[in-house]
């Protein structure tokens, strides 16, 4: 085996699942005395009373502590290494982003506490709303949306409200075949037929299909640019063109700003409406997967038809919440969206500055192109184009030895690294999608390129190294077979005990 | 910048090798017209320490410190300190969702203890790892029962939470699918004469939440009974999550949709919390959001995996059960630190502290004012009517540095001057005490 | 992150095809390669260009996919079939069979009315994988004898599959 030079073995802890180490009698909760009369459960609610809690656990503080943290002892994270998933932006999450979210009267908030004592958060959000229209060239925010998802169906619907509003919702949004499952799973709940675009040889948007599929039955284009991979679209100002010639729009997963952040606009270059990924360009954590926050920014055209309530100015400053919005398409959650990633997001920026941002976007194109050339030898490029933020190989070197690219991100676990996005997008056959951020060293980078070359020498000298891998961690590949014909999705006692009632 | 770790010195370096001139030869593939020609007008870069003090500002001016009486979905429980030491943990914090299994069975098994505790909790067999809160959970529930039946309308209870029936309206009305409202009683319970009528053949599922909008527990049996009539599924949503430890689960429904933020999340102004969908085994492949099994490794160890996934968008793209891709793990984690902390009799003796709170408030407040919906059995939230505008009594108390309960002639007008109040395990008797005399 | 899949897409754009699963093979190698067996395809059944198999029994059809489909599937975790009754159409989806990471739809060889479903394949959906033309998913009584006269027959569905590696 080659000489690996970063860490790589995983504590090997076998701790067991907590009911496990659950027993009567051992607790990890204390309440204050009871400074009113005790009721009776029986008595105040009857037939509705609950009995014992079954099988729920019983252990001490220490216990928790330490089942916790074994736990995230077979975690990576982006505080460990380099974690290269491409369109995933994972990027540094700043220790100052919590400390924010975390005083005490941002992180008790009731959503619903008067306006009076709700300036600071109001202000915040205004803040943030301010510096997203700026970064993306629109006119209009709403920060409901929870996650990205949450953020492609508010934008969907501001479309369609929209051209409702014009006497024809259309039937359906154009999709390109490099898109992410999002798209068109969005597409659907908003009820809107799917249709396909194919990529250009180029692996763009393919214009004369584009021009051939535009008419009065779409809606809107969904377009990522940079594409997903790592392309970007050139010809949005005519995609966009096109498709307003025809009364349809333009709506852009935000999801690779990262590319583009202090260097290019979206709103400048045509697109009517897009969302954003907090957790991806804006450092909010990922936390193993989610929360997440999508705000949704739109030109003038859409701002009628923004989710209540919206933030408004009234006189002496004071900022308000206003749900008098009759064109509204109505709320898309409850209260006003993922408020503690906004404050995170806003003390990033904050942080960076605005030349901050521009160096940041820099870095991160600048990180993505120095692999790209480093492993363009030994890896297959499958599209010529330049690449921005993030880079697309492919596994038809390798395959020969019936290796795929699933082979040679678990072979990558051995390295001490955590695999990029296997598989994806769909019209590379074989893809092995990078994207470092900026967040990444020269020696970091380095380390990634040196055992990705050390990789595919293995390809060639010793598959089997490469196939049965990873080696070093406390699993091996996972029986996923047995886990989808035979779902367990629960732990159950071994003697069942009467059902909790 | 301090967040990058490079030099410019290393920068040109790199440039070099890559075979470029400058960085914006790199950023060519923008047509130049394109391109923002120097910075973006944002703030300027602030020190740390800079930021730490805006945002303790912006705290001041967020009502720090106030005794608070609002619940409505959102809930002020003591949060224990471990929660924040073991999620701040890095690898837990900075992890992507588990697609690698073998770097992840750290988040992985901490879903699936969630997933087991939630059953538990719920009566139910089966619990996802979560959706983004309750509120959008309900139009998911719905369109789950809408699969499973195979049926397009929908029955919601006026006393579900205004907020979640809007946005099932949101989602319903380009799916689709007509969502009729059933009105509640005197006793604050849904009007189950009324929801005989309303439920159809046509009928996908009934929607009521309980604890209700109004604290109210609803008699979740007969409403079962009623749509199982018609051959239409129960959904029983729950956005007091503590409520559990001492109300009977649900177990008469067919899909439990809840909101986790009770357990151990922060109110933080509305988000981001963490919602649940749980259900019978029998729709398990109806059932929208990330599902965690239970697996072996091919040297027989036992393992976690994410799996059901052809139910998701990144397969089955438009068909999937949803568009989700998040799922809240971290809020998640919380919560299920919480449950464990609490465990087995802790979530008992919490709720009933809650219970007792709120009923020694309820008769406190019933001395001075009218307390409505008495005929049903309530959990920690109870609604006051009073003769004053329960606005004007809040901006008395507010001088005071106390947060009054919602009034709610906004989403129930005929309630006129009603308001709803909530005490938690936080509220003291003194604070009840002083605010029972504020009210006239 | 993941897959190949199929995605269905609505419209007169394209249709889902088991063939497309063909075409993107699945992320991972095999550690222990498979014997290379050769592709078996019985010489009295015929057979869709979208890879089911159809046996006729006087009026009746028996569905099924072929060892091709199956050996491109990989290992199949759930099979999704229609109720006893139901219409389908000749050339239109009346199912599904997923993979670990991938779902195809089972389009109907012939038009007719379902009237058995092979219950089996709710808990053992991997003797599609040990027996293909053993683990039949539908019977169908036929409406129209004659269609099965238009499908391929063993020696033409062979140098289709062959064609297609």
């Amino acid at each position: 085996m080659s000489p690996i030079r970063k860490a790589t073995t995983h504590v090997n802890q076998n701790e067991g699942l907590i009911f496990e180490k659950s027993s009567p009698g051992k607790y990890a909760w204390k309440l204050p005395e009871l400074d009113v009369p005790e009721v009776d459960p029986h008595q105040a609610l009857g037939a509705a009373a609950r009995g014992d809690l079954g099988n729920m656990p019983e252990v001490s503080e220490i216990e928790i502590i330490r089942h916790f943290t074994r736990l995230s002892t077979w975690n990576y994270g982006v505080d460990t290494g380099l974690y290269p998933l491409g369109s995933c932006t994972m990027k540094y999450n700043p220790r100052v982003n919590e400390v924010a979210s975390r005083m005490e009267g941002l992180a008790g908030a009731h959503p619903y506490q008067p306006e009076k004592i709700s300036q600071g958060a109001l202000l915040i959000m205004k803040v943030l709303s301010k510096c997203l229209i700026e970064i993306t060239g629109m006119d209009a925010v709403t920060l409901q949306p929870a996650a990205g998802a949450h953020g492609e169906l508010t934008g969907i619907l501001l479309i369609r409200a929209y051209l409702e509003s014009k006497g024809n919702p259309r039937q359906k949004i154009l999709i390109p075949d490099s898109a992410h499952g999002t798209n068109p799973a969005t597409a659907a709940i908003a009820g809107y037929a799917v249709e396909n675009l194919k990529s250009n040889s180029a692996g763009m948007v393919d214009i004369p299909s584009l021009v051939a599929q535009t008419n009065e039955d779409v809606a809107a284009l969904m377009i990522t640019n940079p594409n997903t991979l790592g392309v970007f679209e050139r010809e949005i100002a005519r995609i966009a063109e096109i498709l307003h010639a025809k009364g349809a729009l333009l709506y852009m997963d935000g999801a690779n700003m990262n590319a583009l952040v202090g260097k290019a606009r979206p709103g400048d270059r045509g697109v009517d409406v897009m969302h954003m990924n907090l957790h991806k360009t804006f450092s909010t954590p990922h936390g193993g997967g989610g929360p997440g926050s999508g705000p949704v920014v739109c030109k003038q055209i859409l701002e009628p038809f923004l989710p209540v309530p919206v933030i408004v100015t009234k006189p002496n400053d004071i900022l308000a919440l206003d749900c008098d919005r009759p064109q509204s398409i109505g709320r898309v959650r409850a209260f006003y969206g993922n408020f503690g990633m906004l404050v995170r997001a806003l003390a990033y920026i904050m942080a960076n500055g605005a030349d901050g941002l521009r160096q940041t976007t820099e870095d991160a194109v600048l990180n993505a192109n120095y692999i790209r050339k480093k492993l363009e030898g030994c890896y297959d490029l499958p599209y010529p184009t330049p690449s921005m933020h993030e880079v697309v190989f492919s596994d038809r070197l390798q395959t020969k030895n019936g290796i795929k690219t699933g082979d040679i991100a678990k072979r990558l676990i051995d390295y001490g690294f955590h695999p990029y996005t296997v598989s994806f997008p769909l019209i590379v056959h074989g893809a092995l999608m990078i994207e470092p951020t900026e967040s990444e060293s020269r020696e970091e980078l380095d380390l990634f390129i040196d055992a990705m070359r050390s990789i595919a020498e293995e390809c060639e000298r010793d598959p089997r190294l490469v196939l049965e891998a990873p080696h070093t961690t406390r699993v091996s590949r996972l029986d996923e077979v047995t886990a989808a014909r035979k779902p367990v999705l629960r732990w159950k006692p071994k003697e069942q005990p009467a059902a909790a009632d | 910048m301090r967040y990058l770790p490079k030099s410019d010195a290393e920068r040109s370096v790199m440039l070099r090798e890559i075979g470029v001139r400058t960085i914006d030869d790199l950023f060519a593939p923008i047509p130049a017209e394109f391109r923002v020609k120097g910075d973006l007008n944002l703030p300027r870069a602030f020190a740390e320490s800079e930021i730490v003090d805006y945002f303790r500002q912006r705290s001041v001016e967020n009502g720090a410190g106030y005794t608070s009486f609002l619940g409505a979905g959102a809930y002020s429980h003591y949060r224990p300190v471990v929660i924040d030491s073991l999620i701040s943990r890095g690898e837990f914090f900075t992890a992507y969702t588990p697609y690698q299994p073998e770097l992840a069975q750290g988040t992985l098994q901490a879903i699936f203890e969630f997933q087991t505790m939630i059953c538990e909790l719920t009566g139910m067999e089966v619990a996802n790892a979560s959706m983004y809160d309750g509120s959008t959970a309900t139009p998911e529930t719905v369109m789950m029962a809408a699969r499973v039946t195979g049926r397009r309308t929908a029955v919601v209870a006026r006393s579900v939470h205004p907020e979640y029936r809007e946005v099932l309206a949101t989602y319903a009305r380009y799916q689709g699918l007509p969502v009729t409202t059933v009105g509640f009683l005197e006793n604050g319970r849904v009007d189950l004469k009324a929801l005989e009528k309303a439920v159809t053949d046509a009928t996908a599922c009934v929607v009521i939440q309980s604890p209700n909008f109004f604290g109210a527990i609803e008699d979740v049996a007969a409403a079962a009974d009623i749509a199982h009539r018609k051959g239409a599924l129960l959904v029983v949503m729950i956005s007091e999550a503590v409520s559990l430890g001492i109300v009977k689960p649900p177990v008469e429904a067919d899909i439990v949709g809840m909101e986790a933020q009770s357990f151990g999340v922060p109110p933080s102004f509305g988000g981001p919390y963490a919602g649940v969908i749980a259900t019978k085994e029998k729709f398990v492949r109806q059932m929208p959001g990330r599902l965690v099994g239970e697996t072996h490794d091919k040297n027989g160890k036992r393992a976690f995996c994410l799996t059901l996934t052809t139910r998701e968008q990144h397969i089955r793209r438009e068909k999937a059960t949803s568009n989700i891709c998040t799922n809240q793990a971290l809020v998640a984690l919380m919560a299920n630190i919480f449950m464990t902390v609490y465990g087995r009799e802790g979530l008992r003796e919490l709720a009933k502290h809650n219970l007792s709170k709120a009923a020694y408030a309820a008769g406190e407040f019933g001395k001075r004012a009218k307390v409505l919906f008495g005929g049903a059995p309530r959990f920690n939230e109870f609604v006051v009517e009073t003769k004053q505008d329960p606005k004007t009594i809040n901006e008395r108390l507010l001088e005071k540095k106390i947060v009054g309960g919602l009034p709610l002639k906004k989403f129930y007008p005929e309630l006129g001057n009603a308001a709803l109040w909530c005490c938690t395990e936080t509220t003291t008797r003194a604070q009840i005490d002083a605010v029972v005399k504020e009210v006239a | 992150m993941v897959v190949p899949h199929i995605s269905p897409v609505l419209g007169d754009v394209g249709k889902v095809q088991i063939a497309h699963v063909c075409q993107r093979r699945a992320d991972v190698g095999h550690p222990h390669k498979k014997e290379e067996r050769k592709m078996n395809y019985p010489s009295e059944l015929k057979y869709t260009k979208d890879d089911e198999w159809l046996k006729v029994e006087g009026d009746t059809g028996v569905v099924g996919i072929t060892d091709f489909a199956q050996n491109a599937l990989g290992d199949i975790v759930f099979v999704e079939l229609p109720k006893v009754g139901t219409e389908v159409t000749a050339g239109k989806a009346f199912g599904t069979v997923e993979s670990v990471k991938a779902v195809s739809e089972l389009f109907a060889p012939t038009t007719g009315t379902v009237t058995a479903v092979n219950e089996e394949l709710a808990n053992a959906p991997e003797k599609v994988n040990q027996d293909p033309y053993g683990a039949w998913m539908i019977r169908i009584k036929l409406k129209d004898k004659a269609e099965a006269g238009k499908l391929m027959s063993s020696a033409d569905y062979e140098k289709y599959a062959s064609e297609r590696g």
